[in-house]
């Protein structure tokens, strides 16, 4: 028997005591090694989607020798079927600048920025004036540390770390090779923490909570809660905060209209799960990991629409830099639309997924390699429909 | 001197007069002007000492750094899968046949430029628009009609 979801409220939750700034003052309080080795052994994984263990990646940062380094907060989320950033980055701002410096004490930063998409410019203002004061509260405190925003200009892309980096350096969005990783040559090709939105929280709550608070959730592979944002078929879109490792036949009983044939988990770059696999399928670093989107389909909708949908938004996001992403997103595009005209024969899927494998080899960054998830899962679970 | 290039000089003055202020100077081009004019460019080029090719390539990387002309308001529409499943097609043909105009195109007086978005992060509250750098979600036909005609009032 599965244990039951479980709903968390430790992103959100305010009590009486709570005051983000003693959380600060926490983690001030000791040395930096250890809270690098209290953040390992919480077992957080960046919860952008990459799922790097954040307490190595500080850890790397910090031992690297530069009188500058930089923490970014990535807050260009872009992806369909994902909003739990602007969420947390409209209620809970604090708790994100908290992280972020936290993050500069212990990695010797004097700058941080928060890299926020342009479609989200409604939050600068009141971002700019709880900084504001933020910022001051650091300089009461002693520490040499400022953030600041940059704003994106409607680039999916930049939600690469390295192609974000190029952007806040004014140039075009295109990811760079690597290594080097930003840990070593982040923006301005200085050593660089860049975390999600929903990481810096998390490492306040850490720090707030206790590791082993933290512990308690999610699985040995996949450690603590997660916000999800849920959209598609659902009598209750939003986000929700959910320990992780639950499989998706809860998930599903829990939010879906009771039609669901298909969960996108993932977002568009994610993994098409149709519903006789719903119950073998783990949400979380040992099945589908996620950045968080759950879009449900039911059985009212065109899983050709939902794929054609998809590949247009790659193939308008490809920053075009690399062949096989630039061509390859084109071609999948053009290549369902043939077969669905009866112009190319239904095999012709078939070396489409061919080329989806080539693209995950060749394309340089996450956009391309990832296109063939979408693409093949809903290919291969959804072929008929896909054909007729 | 015109008012583009003093526009350009004051935000160079006041994000920087390096090649990492590009971006903020660029979006404080679009915030005034709606869209970057080659006068703008030529300009931005000259004050941070770059080629005005090099400024158009990163302008024209973004979608949000317009170089064509722009109407004063500027309404974008969510075009992604939950938007649609939601009935972002029936918003759209409303904002048309009010507007009299297609998609990527501009009013006759330049008041509304109509344009469509890779998701605005709202899926859960689809259909969904941006107009300048407000947002309104959970969009029917008539809803956006009426935002929209607000705008004509007092924008």
């Amino acid at each position: 028997m599965d244990k039951p979801i479980k709903k968390v409220d430790i992103i959100f939750e305010i009590g009486d005591d709570y005051n983000a700034l003693d959380v600060l003052d926490k983690a001030l309080a000791r040395p930096a090694d250890d809270i690098v080795l209290d953040l390992i052994d919480s077992g957080l994984k960046g919860r952008g989607g990459a799922g790097f263990l954040t307490g190595l990646k500080w850890k790397f940062t910090k031992n690297e020798d530069s009188d500058i380094k930089y923490v970014i907060c990535n807050a260009d989320e872009g992806e369909p079927g994902t909003f739990k950033d602007r969420e947390i980055l409209d209620r809970v701002p604090e708790k994100v600048f908290v992280g972020m410096a936290i993050c500069g004490y212990v990695i010797g930063a004097r700058e941080g920025y928060i890299y926020l998409r342009g479609e989200y410019n409604f939050l600068v203002k009141n971002l700019l004036n709880k900084l504001e004061t933020f910022n001051k509260q650091l300089k009461e405190r002693n520490l040499d540390f400022v953030i600041g925003i940059r704003s994106g200009s409607g680039a999916y892309v930049c939600g690469e770390e390295s192609a974000l980096f190029e952007s806040m350096e004014g140039h075009r969005g295109e990811p760079r090779n690597k290594p080097p990783y930003p840990t070593v040559a982040g923006y301005n090709k200085k050593p660089t923490v860049i975390n999600n939105v929903e990481t810096l929280v998390y490492v306040a709550m850490i720090t707030r909570l206790g590791v082993n608070r933290f512990k308690e959730l999610g699985t040995k592979d996949s450690r603590g809660s997660k916000v999800f944002s849920v959209s598609g078929d659902t009598p209750i879109p939003g986000i929700y905060e959910l320990e992780l490792g639950m499989p998706l036949s809860q998930f599903v009983d829990e939010f879906a209209d009771g039609d669901a044939k298909a969960v996108q988990v993932g977002g568009a770059s994610g993994s098409c799960v149709p519903r006789k696999k719903f119950g073998d399928t783990i949400i979380g670093f040992e099945g589908i990991p996620t950045g968080g989107s759950m879009m449900i389909f039911n059985s009212s909708r065109s899983m050709y629409n939902v794929l054609h949908d998809y590949l247009e938004f790659f193939t308008e996001e490809s920053c075009g830099q690399c062949t096989p992403c630039r061509v390859g997103c084109q071609q999948l595009l053009k290549g369902i639309e043939a077969v669905k005209r009866g112009e190319k024969p239904p095999a012709y899927l078939d070396e489409l997924k061919k080329l989806t494998a080539t693209m995950r080899i060749a394309a340089k960054c996450g956009l391309g390699q990832s296109v063939g998830n979408p693409f093949n899962s809903i290919i291969d679970n959804f072929r008929e429909e896909i054909i007729y | 001197m015109s008012n583009t290039e003093l526009l350009v000089k004051e935000l160079v003055k006041q994000h920087g007069k390096t090649r990492n202020s590009l971006m903020a100077v660029l979006q404080g081009v679009v915030q005034e002007e709606r869209f970057l004019s080659e006068d703008a460019m030529i300009a931005v080029a000259r004050e941070l000492d770059l080629a005005a090719a090099d400024v158009y390539g990163t302008a024209s990387f973004y979608t949000f750094l317009d170089t064509v002309p722009r109407g004063k308001n500027i309404i974008r529409v969510c075009k992604t899968i939950t938007c649609h499943m939601k009935g972002k097609d029936e918003v759209l043909l409303a904002l048309e046949n009010m507007l009299k105009i297609k998609v990527g195109e501009t009013t006759h007086d330049k008041r509304f430029t109509l344009l469509t978005a890779n998701c605005l992060g709202w899926c859960h509250k689809g259909p969904v628009m941006l107009v300048n750098d407000e947002i309104y979600p959970e969009l029917t036909p008539q809803k956006a009609i009426e935002i929209i005609e607000e705008y004509a009032k007092h924008h």
